[in-house]
């Protein structure tokens, strides 16, 4: 089959991206639009004491100006966190409320508190700043460390101390036990950064609504468009689902930042019921940086202890996690569920204790980035793996070997049920593509240039194909995690397949159709993906979390298991066969071992004719299937990185990144791979050039590209990808794992471990820029000496 | 962002003192200032319109004297709004040394901005702030000495 499962398929949907012909949000145009504008604090904390819109609402060309009061009025719900975390002592998760307009305070900069509706974009953004608003500056807490202080201004009435949850996973007395006994602790203190998000398309929204039908429509920049749908109805209060269409079409990234529902969005809908036009709102980059939820900004103490035979006895984490001014849709599972559980890495590890807290803070919430709790995991499991064997005195593999969950099914001591891998093997895979016997002389060969050369590991697990649905439920989630699909068989054999997974550049339109070409053997030009609209595609729960191929995928090969049937009865019947007899193979449905076959179209066909079908069956060839996996997938990969350091500068170049991962089944290995160089490329962002910072008044001051930083081609090396796919995953028919985040999940540890290698100094801080490379070469002149 | 600066007057102390305390006078010097009004003998409103990189700006606010030791020194406080383009609020101590035929003017200034200036501006806010100093010095200087002569640089940071 050229063109299934396993074949380098170039993207069938990059002719129209390559080309200009993509239709985005901001490309939609409808009759009688208007445009929407909205009015941010300044500030990070303040009370809202009036707003004065006369002078927007004089100027010609301005329909109408909204604030919070009104949208309030109307009944529209406040924002909520839809996954309940319980704090350790039993109570609930202070949700602090979140009108989509502020009405009485502001809690952030960027923070909406009216709307301009106008007739062009310019004017509407010049009406915006003819609404005067009355502020009275509040006290601000700009870092998380400060929120949790005596005396801390309070964000939210209903969290004392700002604090959200105190949560906690694992025995907390049988690790410190086994800390207590431990031969060697290693401890360490590190801060995972605060990253945005940065798709290439900022967020958009065109709300229309019909009053002839009390109907709204929605297009969004939307990860999981029948997700939005359900929360803007059941708890905004926008319109019931049966009178709102959403509508995700071509979305240019997502990275995380376009799974929730922004205030953007439900504004925009209230709004066009408001002034009965079509509303459309296109962010600019620099409302991205401060409405976009921003990812990661953990601050955690690790401590490790080992035997005398250098194996695990105990890993004790405590973390302090930032979510910024409010609760965003999935912002407590991402430190908690999809954080602590992965703490095990691949190692067998019996003691494991986490403890998160959560606090408010005067900044953009923060919710879930590319990886989403596991990159922060990760992070922390592999800088203390590097730590402790350079304490040690290990090979910073062979302690990682010596500690590998070896046999399958593992159960950790934190939920998880690892079902398939083989890390020592992966580990062997990248140490041989990294030439790891060779970098001693490389090593040299720099120095004698007078260049440091420095390699680090990180070997990671990942839980993705988010999730069996009873085990989120259980552990607080807001909705179930399975996904739907259903085949449609044209009366010209032509396939449609309706998926609730959402394409926002994984290239589903093509991998998708790969496994149905597989299956019925038909060229991969005949089979067409729907997606992205929730009045064309029954509902299903988007995509995210490494979770379109183990659990869309799955369900497009349920159905096509009852299409197949129902194929095989039809032949059957026709070719006067037995129907397990029948074959699907080049394009026929025959008879095995006869020149009895029917054309693929022409069982179509007869389907839909239904002039001769079995007595009691039903004409029509499409089925539909809703699948629901039994555990996470669980994809592991060792990256390996090589950098040198300038001593002088600080500057680092990466001379080669090794990542070799195990995905289970490869439905594309074109795509898998371009995955992985994205995935990484973040990772090295995240680990050298990104970082969210504000100043003290909670003014956010990377706020454009001249301050923040993201990873440009010559940032980075080529990358050197490989997969073992020996070990498929046994929850899935096609036994795959997901491959969407694991390099940005895997590679920041790698990166710092290896410069931290390099220049002999484990206290190093993301993003590795030039300087705090170069102040850690410093402060390492005194400690080399010991 | 602090600043502070000295300046070297070729008028004597009092006409220093009186021209800092006209309105007229400081509407005058101020970069940008179109509209200054007194509403009390240590208050003014001023409409002034600042561009700090790519952000341009119209910015209304109140201005108040206050520690007034005539004629030897103020601190002049002013916050004003920017509408979608932020804020800015800051205060400068004004100090004034008699210096022969002169005056020595030193200041000691600290200024906070918000919203879209701080976010696309921050990076130039010093520089920008330096360079609006300057010019009103220099504005301030050529009024009192209605001549060409050369213009001062400030001192220190």
């Amino acid at each position: 089959m050229s063109s299934g499962i396993g074949v380098p398929v170039k993207r069938k949907e990059d002719k129209r991206f390559t080309t200009g012909k993509g239709k985005y949000t901001d490309d939609i145009r409808k009759d009688n639009q208007a445009y929407a504008a909205f009015v941010r604090s300044p500030h990070a904390h303040a009370k809202v004491k009036g707003i004065d819109a006369s002078a927007a609402l004089a100027m010609d060309g301005v329909i109408e100006v909204l604030d919070g009061h009104q949208l309030t009025g109307d009944g529209i719900g406040n924002i909520i966190c839809g996954w309940a975390v319980n704090s350790k002592d039993g109570s609930p998760m202070n949700m602090g409320a979140w009108s989509a307009l502020a009405t009485e305070k502001v809690r952030y900069v960027g923070d909406a508190v009216a709307v301009v509706i106008a007739e062009t974009q310019g004017l509407a953004r010049i009406a915006a700043e003819a609404v005067e608003v009355d502020y009275e500056a509040l006290p601000v807490i700009a870092h998380v460390m400060n929120a949790m202080t005596d005396g801390a201004v309070q964000i939210h009435e209903n969290a004392p101390g700002n604090q959200i949850f105190d949560w906690e996973l694992g025995d907390e007395a049988a690790t410190d036990a086994g800390l207590a006994g431990a031969a060697h602790v290693t401890s360490i203190d590190i801060t995972n950064n605060r990253l945005s998000p940065n798709p290439m398309e900022p967020r958009s929204a065109v709300a229309t609504y019909d009053d002839a039908e009390e109907h709204y429509t929605l297009y969004t920049t939307s990860q999981n468009p029948h997700v939005a749908r359900l929360v803007l109805s059941a708890f905004y209060n926008v319109a019931a689902e049966n009178k709102l269409r959403v509508i995700a079409p071509d979305v240019g990234g997502g990275f995380g930042a376009k799974i929730y529902i922004y205030p953007e969005e439900i504004t925009c809908l209230w709004a066009s019921m408001k002034t009965n036009r079509s509303v459309k709102w296109t962010s600019d980059r620099a409302e991205a940086f401060i409405t976009d939820a921003h990812g990661r900004d953990h601050v955690t103490t690790a401590k490790m202890g080992f035997d005398e035979n250098n194996k695990i006895v105990g890993f004790k984490v405590d973390t302090v996690a930032n979510l910024g001014a409010y609760m965003s849709l999935f912002s407590s599972s991402v430190p908690t569920y999809l954080y602590a559980p992965l703490l095990s890495g691949q190692y067998d590890i019996q003691n494991i204790h986490c403890n998160v807290r959560t606090y408010y803070t005067n900044t953009v919430p923060v919710d879930a980035y590319r990886g989403a709790g596991r990159p922060e995991a990760t992070y922390v499991v592999e800088r203390m793996m590097e730590t402790a064997a350079r304490e040690l005195g290990m090979d910073p593999a062979e302690l990682r070997r010596i500690n590998f969950v070896q046999s399958f099914p593992h159960q950790t001591p934190i939920l998880m049920a690892y079902d398939a891998g083989d890390f020592p093997k992966i580990l062997g895979m990248a140490q041989s593509a990294a030439d790891v016997a060779g970098f001693a002389a490389r090593k040299a060969e720099a120095a004698s240039r007078g260049k440091l050369r420095g390699m680090g590991y990180s070997t990671f697990i990942e839980a993705c194909g988010l999730a069996p649905s009873k085990a989120a439920g259980s552990l607080g989630a807001g909705v179930g995690l399975w996904e739907s699909a259903e085949v449609r068989v044209n009366p010209v054999g032509s396939i449609e397949i309706l998926t609730g997974s959402h394409s926002h550049g994984q290239g589903h339109e093509t991998t998708f159709a790969q496994i149905v070409a597989d299956r019925f053997d038909i060229p991969i030009e005949s089979v067409n993906i729907v997606h992205g609209d929730t009045d064309k595609v029954q509902f299903g729960m988007g995509t995210y979390g490494s979770r379109s191929a183990p659990v869309g995928m799955s369900a497009v090969v349920k159905a096509m298991d009852k299409v197949e049937a129902k194929v095989k009865k039809i032949a059957a019947h026709t070719l006067e066969a037995s129907e397990d007899d029948i074959v699907i193979e080049g394009g026929e449905v025959k008879v095995a071992g006869t020149d009895k076959a029917m054309a693929w179209h022409e069982v179509g066909l007869a389907a839909y004719i239904a002039h001769n079908l079995p007595d009691g069956m039903e004409p029509g060839l499409k089925e539909t299937a809703f699948f629901d996996p039994v555990n996470f997938s669980f994809p592991s990969g060792a990256f390996i990185c090589e950098v040198e350091v300038d001593p002088d500068t600080g500057e680092t170049e990466i001379i080669k990144f090794t990542a070799a991962d195990d995905f289970g089944t490869i439905i594309n290995p074109l795509i898998v791979d371009g995955q992985v160089h994205g995935g990484v490329t973040q990772g090295i962002g995240q680990a050298m050039l990104e970082q969210v910072i504000y100043d003290d008044d909670g003014q956010l001051l990377t706020g454009s590209y001249m301050d923040y930083t993201m990873p440009r081609a010559a940032d980075v090396p080529s990358y050197d990808v490989s997969h073992m796919e020996d070990q498929p995953s046994p929850n899935n028919p096609l036994g795959v794992k997901g491959c969407g985040e694991a390099g940005a999940i895997g590679s920041p540890p790698a990166v710092i471990n290896a410069i931290t290698d390099a220049i002999g100094n484990n206290d190093l801080a993301m993003p590795a820029t030039p300087q705090a490379v170069w102040r850690a070469i410093q402060a390492a002149k005194p400690v080399a000496a010991e | 962002m602090d600043m502070t600066g000295e300046y070297q007057i070729t008028a004597p102390r009092d006409v220093v003192w009186t021209a800092l305390n006209d309105a007229e006078v400081l509407k005058a010097c101020i970069p940008g200032c179109q509209e200054l009004e007194k509403t009390s003998d240590t208050e003014m409103n001023a409409k002034v319109v600042l561009k700090i990189g790519p952000v341009k700006a119209k910015f209304n606010g109140e201005v108040e004297l206050i520690n007034i030791e005539a004629p030897a020194s103020y601190t002049i406080q002013g916050e004003g709004s920017g509408g979608i383009a932020g804020f800015a609020k800051g205060h400068a101590d004004v100090v004034l040394v008699e210096d022969g035929e002169g005056t020595i003017l030193s200041f000691t200034a600290h200024a906070n901005v918000g919203g879209k200036i701080a976010q696309l501006g921050s990076r130039l806010i010093d520089s920008t702030a330096k360079k609006l100093a300057n010019k009103f010095f220099d504005n301030f200087h050529d009024y009192l000495s209605n001549d060409d002569s050369e213009e001062e640089e400030p001192t220190g940071q």
